[in-house]
């Protein structure tokens, strides 16, 4: 699992990536009660917003973290995004990308550095 | 750390993992462990205590008693003062000369003088302006004070123990309690549509009752944000957004505060500052109101979203003044002004929310129904 600045997690499995927010940035962003998903299918460039979560607090975006084309995303948190709080890294998923450039993943942080890049 | 100002409960907070952030001047918690959500539904369950010594307390006396400082009270707000029952607490605003709202506050009548609680981002403005207002009166803030509220269908079975009497009381008695905490000055009150009291205790014994409260299984610590929820549910205004200088109170909704006493015709008409405008507009009406608004989606309208009377084109003809997602109903609930043209429950708007104009309907406030002891 690799790790952005923006508090996403990647996860590629067969050339497909998962991507969600990390347990630190659900907790900051406290309980959500709203996420739009992308379009199955849209072509995506690295930095484009292209997921707005509400938390009870406010409203944030999410970035691509890489390009790609969408290619699945994770209907029950639209329906319950409270799931985004119970299970970031899991059940709470945002979206599967299909990456244009794997290699743009490299740059990203593991693990322990995530950690400490959150302190 | 900074220059906010500390609570006597804000070690306490912190203790219980509250997150803190700043507001009108102190520090205070804005939710604990369990959250928003979960603080919200608590205090809609169970019992909910909220610290809020933030908030100014002010006695107010005069030479002639209650009926001097009433009666010199009422040159300041439009509400009827002198009508008011010994040991009863009523809603009342502060005007300004254009009919605008200073600040809301509360009103009790203590037998020989009043007391008042205001809102800490206007305590130093609501004291110069008594102080100017009222020169025959003493007008004396209480420092040394802590004040909790403790709301919910709970809080009179948790409360009762340490204030004996206090489960006879209804919706807006006040007394005074004699208790192991010192002397409480207790009012069945609040700010989040449900019954319950708020509490004034000696701020030396504030942190043991609210420990003691907390250890009633009843009872969990709940902070600023689920309180803002709680209160948009409950269709009642956040002074500094749904109310301010520019909004008068009968375009704000809260007409229903100003008896008749001080209505034209009454034996005490006007008055106060506004009057003229404010008298004419309960007489005539209004060219704009404070109505409740439903999102059709999920998505939260939130403070300061432009509301439309069509999907495209046309200028804006409305505002949001408060907005978010309601735990209790599971829905997003704002409030705002719109022309009265478009104020009748039922009607479609649209509100601009990154960009796009979603459908929005007007409805009936509050939302969740007042639980009050009648």
């Amino acid at each position: 699992m690799k790790f952005t600045e923006e508090h996403e997690w990647l996860m590629d499995e067969d050339g497909v990536v998962t991507v969600g927010i990390t347990a630190h940035a659900a907790e900051q962003l406290g309980d959500i009660v709203f996420v739009e998903l992308p379009e199955i299918g849209a072509q995506v460039t690295k930095d484009d917003e292209i997921v707005v979560i509400e938390s009870v607090k406010a409203a944030s975006d999410i970035l691509a973290p890489i390009d790609g084309e969408i290619v699945e995303v994770n209907a029950a948190i639209v329906d319950e995004p409270g799931k985004v709080n119970d299970d970031p890294q899991g059940e709470g998923w945002f979206f599967r990308i299909k990456p244009c450039d794997p290699g743009q993943m490299a740059d990203y942080m593991d693990e322990a550095a995530y950690q400490s890049f959150i302190g | 750390m900074s220059d906010l100002r500390q609570t006597p409960l804000t070690a306490l907070h912190r203790e219980l993992g509250a997150k803190m952030v700043a507001f009108a001047g102190y520090d205070m918690p804005v939710q604990y462990k369990a959250g928003v959500m979960k603080e919200h539904l608590h205090t809609r369950s169970g019992a909910g205590l909220f610290d809020v010594s933030h908030m100014g307390q002010v006695l107010i006396r005069h030479e002639a008693g209650y009926g001097g400082a009433a009666r010199a009270l009422e040159a300041l707000v439009p509400v009827s003062l002198l009508g008011l029952g010994e040991k009863r607490q009523r809603y009342g605003f502060f005007t300004n000369d254009q009919g605008g709202i200073l600040d809301d506050l509360m009103i009790t009548n203590r037998g020989d003088h009043l007391l008042l609680v205001i809102n800490a981002a206007c305590k130093q403005t609501d004291i110069a302006l008594m102080e100017k207002g009222l020169p025959d009166c003493e007008v004396a803030p209480v420092t040394d004070r802590a004040l909790l509220a403790l709301q919910g269908p709970r809080a009179e079975e948790v409360l009762a123990p340490i204030a004996a009497g206090c489960e006879i009381m209804k919706f807006l008695d006040t007394g005074i309690f004699t208790s192991d905490y010192g002397e409480l000055w207790v009012s069945r009150s609040g700010y989040t549509g449900e019954d319950g009291y708020e509490i004034s205790v000696p701020e030396a014994e504030a942190e043991r009752l609210a420990r003691d409260l907390l250890a009633h299984a009843a009872v969990a610590p709940i902070g600023l944000g689920a309180r803002d929820s709680l209160r948009l549910e409950a269709g009642l205004c956040l002074y500094g957004q749904d109310i301010d200088t520019d909004t008068s109170p009968v375009e704000a909704g809260l007409s229903w505060a100003i008896q008749s006493v001080r209505r034209r015709g009454g034996d005490r008409e006007g008055g106060f500052p506004g009057a003229d405008r404010i008298l004419d507009e309960l007489e005539n009406g209004v060219a704009r109101c404070r109505v409740g608004l439903c999102p059709d989606g999920r998505a939260p309208m939130r403070e300061g979203t432009e509301l439309f009377a069509a999907k495209e084109g046309g200028e804006a003809i409305g505002r949001i003044t408060s907005g978010g997602f309601g735990p209790s109903l599971g829905v997003p609930v704002s409030m705002g002004y719109v022309p009265a043209s478009h104020a009748t429950a039922g009607t479609m708007l649209y509100g601009e929310v990154r960009g796009r104009r979603m459908p929005v309907t007007v409805s009936e406030l509050p939302f969740v129904p007042a639980n009050f002891k009648r």
